[in-house]
């Protein structure tokens, strides 16, 4: 996954320190699956499936960074009762607090935990755009979660951006000999997208500005996120963690899909504008998904996003 | 009202063939449709309008705050007998009547096609009013949410910064003495009012289209009375039967008093 065997020594070799500085403790029965992708960096794999009451919520990938002196997590799950569990794996791995909570972007399945994190003294970091965003749209996704997630949602709370990522001015994070660096990127999966890079490890954690396995959702701009991944991809990662799919995969190959999926759309829906088709016609007779999951819904989603965005190039 | 008594015969012979013919529907007598058709038509009889027009609307809409529908006119406009106001209603959305479309024999065709945002769980109809006065109802039930206080797609800067531009959707090839389908599309944000600043917190006061007036070498071809119903960036679909070439102009107007005008020579060429 991460390329000649060369590289993986280097890489080991960078971090060996890291993971004596960040003594394991051994999980009994973690509540949630955790998978250790690199030294001290867990993934908690997201069910590909809608939300459930089954599910909680937990249908994105979510990460936790441990450093010698303190942890980060990267997105808090789709409920407070998945957040609980998630922090719970957590302790099970590392006694180092969580000192950072860090959110990709505004989406419920990232963001319903938050307020479980907070309450333990994380600082919350995001995208200069999110708190707008989240205040936003918090009401209609709180509801939304309580129909579909039952009891699980219970005390989720929209939380402070407390350390803001601009644009422009990419910020560092350190964890005690561990650095985060963390961007904050024009419209593109959403208003709000922010990446995180694992230095030690050469692992970029993208967010939702990558979708594996999982249908793409375009609730930012399609133009926007095919000129990010651009952008993305110059980013000197071996190791992607998806915002939906697997644990990890290489980096900046586990592009390719994804960015074939967004061209076909753009290109679908340009020649359906070109040639007179209303949007109805479009939907009535859909270009093909692919092999995506749970493209049924989500690809007529992005086919009416991507109209309403295009007809006006 | 009488003037085409023929017409009105054929329209009626239409109707009464039809099982509830002559009545105003008693399937579906919720409340709501009841209040709606008190306040809009007066509680004038509203007959099937099957056979007579077409709703086509998503049963489960992808984007709540932009479900195309269109309603289909399934018999030509003539000077003798045609449909002289669409009136397009969403039972449950805060604001009922998202357009009253009133449309001129000289269209052709009085099918028109638009985009609305769907708030909740709702019947959508489409009432026709015949140039007899007459009132014919098809309705189509559609599965949505939200979409009235779904957060405005564009930050508010963005959205003035095209406010009022127009963009006009012709076919390939325009054809004398036959109608044409226009696709016109009018940049506005259409702030309902039930949206909120991501920035102040405060709500954005509604800000929305309130008539669009189309007319073809001078003459009303179109008029549309909007409300807060209709998507960000509204779409009219709707048709025009020239004789020849000729001017489209669209005079557009929201309740700020801002007016848009723009117009278009069409035919020309072909």
């Amino acid at each position: 996954m991460i390329g000649p065997a060369i590289d993986r020594r280097a890489l080991l070799g960078g971090v060996a320190g890291l993971a004596v500085a960040a003594p394991l403790r051994r999980a009994e029965a973690a509540a949630l699956p955790l998978v250790e992708i690199a030294p001290g960096l867990f993934v908690h794999v997201g069910v590909h499936e809608d939300f459930t009451p089954g599910n909680r919520g937990g249908i994105a990938n979510l990460v936790a960074i441990v450093g010698s002196e303190a942890v980060a997590v990267v997105d808090a799950g789709g409920s407070p009762a998945q957040a609980r569990d998630f922090l719970e794996a957590i302790a099970a791995r590392t006694d180092r607090p969580i000192r950072h909570l860090i959110l990709t972007h505004h989406h419920p399945d990232h963001v319903m935990g938050a307020t479980v994190f907070r309450a333990r003294g994380a600082r919350v970091w995001g995208h200069a755009r999110l708190q707008a965003s989240l205040l936003d749209r918090f009401p209609t996704y709180r509801a939304a979660m309580e129909r579909l997630l039952g009891a699980a949602i219970e005390g989720a709370e929209p939380v402070p951006i407390e350390e803001v990522v601009t644009i422009e001015v990419p910020r560092r994070l350190d964890l005690g000999g561990r650095v985060l660096e963390l961007r904050a990127w024009p419209t593109a999966h959403t208003d709000c997208d922010l990446s995180v890079v694992d230095v030690a490890t050469g692992t970029l954690i993208a967010g939702d500005l990558l979708f594996s396995e999982r249908i793409p959702v375009v609730d930012g701009s399609l133009r926007g996120w095919l000129r990010v991944m651009d952008e993305l991809a110059r980013i000197p990662a071996r190791l992607v963690v998806p915002g939906h799919g697997p644990a990890s995969a290489a980096w900046p190959e586990a592009l390719a899909p994804q960015r074939r999926y967004l061209e076909d759309l753009a290109a679908a829906v340009r020649r359906a504008i070109a040639g007179g088709r209303s949007l109805s016609a479009l939907l009535a007779d859909p270009p093909p998904a692919g092999d995506w999951l749970l493209s049924s819904d989500n690809h007529p989603r992005n086919i009416t996003a991507a109209y309403k965005e295009l007809e006006w190039e | 009202m009488n003037r085409h008594p023929l017409a009105r015969r054929r329209l009626l012979a239409t109707a009464l063939a039809l099982p509830a013919a002559g009545f105003a529907l008693p399937a579906f007598a919720q409340s709501q449709w009841d209040v709606l058709r008190e306040v809009f038509f007066e509680n004038r009889p509203v007959l099937d309008g099957t056979g007579l027009i077409e709703l086509e609307a998503p049963a489960r809409a992808h984007d709540a705050a932009l479900v195309e529908v269109t309603v289909e006119a399934l018999f030509p406009q003539t000077p003798e007998r045609y449909i002289r106001a669409i009136h397009l209603l969403i039972d449950r959305n805060p604001a009922p009547r998202a357009a009253v479309f009133k449309l001129a024999p000289t269209t052709g065709s009085a099918s028109i096609t638009t985009r609305i945002r769907v708030n909740e769980y709702t019947p959508v109809r489409a009432v026709a009013e015949t140039d007899d006065g007459a009132l014919f109802m098809v309705e189509r039930f559609v599965k949505a949410s939200g979409g009235c206080s779904a957060p405005a797609s564009k930050d508010k800067e963005a959205a003035y910064a095209r406010l009022g531009k127009m963009k006009l959707l012709t076919p390939e090839r325009f054809h004398a003495g036959e109608p044409n389908e226009l696709r016109l599309l009018i940049s506005h944000p259409q702030y309902s009012g039930m949206q909120i600043d991501q920035l102040t917190r405060n709500w954005i006061p509604a800000d929305h289209l309130e008539t669009i007036r189309i007319t073809w070498n001078g003459e009303p071809l179109v008029e549309v009375e909007a409300d807060i119903s209709l998507s960000e960036d509204p779409l009219l679909g709707f048709h025009v039967k020239p004789e020849g070439p000729g001017e489209l102009r669209v005079e557009a107007s929201d309740i700020k008093g801002r007016r848009f005008v723009q117009s278009w020579q069409l035919g020309a060429g072909s």
